[in-house]
This record gives structure tokens, C-alpha cells and sequence, in this order.
């Protein structure tokens, strides 16, 4: 849920990098961290497993700079993906503001990302949420690995609306602006459209 | 979508003065208020260098991660929780069923004393979050829209944000 804070002229956004286990939502955020000049970024917190599995959330505050003489910033979290970490995925959607789905291009991953997709709309769902309506972005992840299935058929499985869709390779940035830049767009036109009160 | 939280400036000065009391009276070493998203609100005290960014979102982590303890063996929640550490103690509490209070506070202060001066600061702000939701109320009764700063924006201003 947006947070406009007319005493500091600040305005918050959050935003969910959702999809199935080790399909590169982490790698997303650690890419546009490292990218980020200091003074943009706040700290990147990561509650994970001791082998590097996210357990609870990852946490990137960005300051995106100024609109309209308000500070605009996205608060970017991960869920953890692995299917029994579902309790913790649901509270890390409350309050959303939009959503990043994140999926892996393998073809050995297919079955997780329809099990993901799903999951996504039934946890939106019991917060009162549409997908439908939701700023929303898919990005196909990992494309440069052998065994990917091709972009069309990605597409025709996964897409649910108009939504953008990004091909992308996150370890190396391929599409990870581009992902972002298109969520936080919509965001911001969703304020615009519900004139931001 | 849901519509946004809005904090306006005379309710957040508000705010500000009784987390400053707080603050004083409880003796403790930093007050902070923060939504239950995860966005800060206001804070007071002298941790000058305390991530108060990190610190919101790992509240708000900390707060919903409870309440779903809480669910599972058929409580409503619970409202408060408190982190004894070796020099450092953390007491949250929940304020107005949607904002966290958290309050920092070593030996110069006590458990009972920190509670004490939170049951009446909660109180107090209990009073300035019904205040400002019969505001946003009787605003949106009246079909007055906020002075957004979203409502004229261009796609070319999202765009040179990324630039």
C-alpha cells in the first residue's frame, strides 16, 4: 500500500519480486544493488539459510529521486520461493503495490513456475487483490542457459493480461532495469489514475 | 488497489511531540513508529546512525511473522513483544490495530517503565490515527481530492527518473 507523507514529502511504493525457487528474484535485487549509486540505495538485507536460500524476505530501499517535488521510493522485497515457505510469502504481499514475476526458462522449471504463477494469484487473492489489476511484469529469467524453452512458449503459458514481459538474464543485468523501470511505471500511473488519495 | 496511507503534516507533528515524550519519560534511547508495511513514519531519539530504513521493514517482518504464530494456535495476535539483549532491549507494540511502536531502551531504563509510558503515549495516538481517518473520511464525503502530487504526472517524469 502506497504511503504519502505530506510532512517529509515522501512517497513510498512496494514492490514484490514473486516466482518459484532459485529462479534468480535474489539475483534480480543483488544485480540492482551493486549497480546503484550509494546515495540511491539503503541496505540490502537478505534473511536466508546458511546455504544462501532466501527464508523469509530480501530488502532493497530505493530512492528513484524526486516527482513533483516528492521523494519517490520503492521498497523492493523478495519472497522466499520454495513451495513450503507459503505462510511467509502471503505476509510479504500485504500491502503491495506491485509485482515482478520472476521465471525460470528451464525447461525442468516449467511445472514450478505454473505451481508459482498459481500460488501468486491465490495469495493475492486473500488479501483482496486481483492480479488482473495489480502493476504487474513478467520476466523470463535465465535465458541464456541450453536447456530453455522458447520466449513464445513461455509466453503463452505464463501470460495472464497485457502485461510487459522481459527476457532476461539477471546475474549479467540483462532485463532487470528494464523490469523494474516497467513495474515502478505502473505504480506511478496507478496513483495517477486514483488521484494518489 | 487499495488507497494509500496519507500522513499529513499537522498529524505527523502531532505524532512527532509524543514520541519525543516518549522518548523522555520512558528513558529511552530511541522511539520509532513505522506501519505495518513496513514504511516509517516518524522517529525520535539518539541512535544517529541507526538504519531506520532496515530497521522498518525488519519490524514489519518481525510484527506480521508473529501474528501468523499468533493465528496458528487460535490467537487474535500478540500485541506486544519485547527483545532483551545484552545492552539492548526492543519493546513493540501495536498502536491503533495498524501502526508499530518500537521503542529502544538500555539500563538507564527498565521493562515496567518502558511499558508504563507506552500505555499512555499509545493512548494519545490512538486519539491522532482516528483523528486522520475522519479526516480522509469527511474529505472523501465532500468529494474534495488531495493536493496529489500524482495526479498530473507525465510519463515523461517516471521516465527521467530512470535517466
Amino acid at each position: 500500500m502506497t504511503f504519502i507523507n505530506y510532512a517529509s514529502r515522501e512517497i513510498n511504493c512496494k514492490i514484490v519480486y514473486y516466482g518459484p525457487g532459485l529462479g534468480g528474484k535474489t539475483t534480480n535485487l543483488q544485480y540492482i544493488y551493486d549497480s546503484t549509486a550509494a546515495q540511491a540505495k539503503g541496505k540490502l538485507i537478505s534473511l536466508a539459510t546458511e546455504t544462501d536460500r532466501t527464508l523469509f524476505f530480501d530488502f532493497l530501499p530505493l530512492d528513484l529521486g524526486t516527482v513533483r517535488g516528492f521523494k519517490t521510493r520503492f521498497h523492493l522485497y523478495t519472497v522466499p520461493g520454495q513451495v513450503f515457505y507459503d505462510a511467509s510469502r502471503k505476509l510479504i504481499l500485504k500491502g503491495v503495490d506491485g509485482v515482478v514475476f520472476v521465471a525460470d526458462s528451464q525447461r525442468e522449471r516449467m511445472d514450478a513456475n505454473i505451481e508459482s504463477l498459481y500460488n501468486l494469484e491465490q495469495n493475492l487473492k486473500q488479501h483482496g487483490y486481483d492480479l488482473l489489476k495489480v502493476p504487474y511484469v513478467l520476466q523470463l529469467n535465465k535465458r541464456d542457459l541450453p536447456n530453455v524453452i522458447a520466449a513464445s512458449d513461455l509466453k503463452s503459458e505464463l501470460v495472464r493480461k497485457d502485461e510487459p514481459v522481459f527476457e532476461g538474464v539477471a546475474n549479467r543485468g540483462i532485463g532487470v532495469f528494464d523490469t523494474l523501470k516497467a513495474v515502478a511505471k505502473q505504480v506511478l500511473l496507478e496513483l495517477r489514475k486514483n488521484g494518489g488519495g | 488497489m487499495t488507497t494509500p496511507v496519507v500522513l499529513y503534516e499537522q498529524e505527523y507533528e502531532q505524532l512527532k511531540q509524543v514520541i519525543t515524550r516518549l522518548c523522555a519519560d520512558a528513558n529511552a534511547k530511541f522511539v520509532f513508529l513505522v506501519d505495518k508495511n513496513g514504511q516509517q513514519i516518524a522517529a525520535h531519539g539518539e541512535m544517529l546512525n541507526l538504519d531506520t530504513t532496515s530497521l522498518a521493514s525488519l519490524t514489519a517482518g518481525n510484527v506480521a511473522a508473529t501474528d501468523g504464530l499468533a493465528h496458528l494456535i487460535g490467537e487474535r495476535g500478540f500485541p506486544v513483544l519485547s527483545h532483551e539483549g545484552e545492552r539492548d532491549n526492543i519493546h513493540i507494540s501495536i498502536v491503533a490495530s495498524r501502526v508499530i511502536l518500537v521503542v529502544i531502551f538500555d539500563e538507564r531504563s527498565s521493562l515496567g517503565l518502558v511499558r508504563l509510558r507506552v500505555k499512555r503515549a499509545t493512548a494519545e495516538m490512538n486519539m491522532i490515527f482516528a483523528a486522520i481517518d475522519s479526516k480522509i473520511n469527511r474529505e472523501r464525503d465532500m468529494g474534495i481530492s488531495l493536493d496529489s502530487p500524482f495526479a498530473e504526472i507525465t510519463e515523461e517524469d517516471i521516465d527521467a527518473l530512470f535517466n
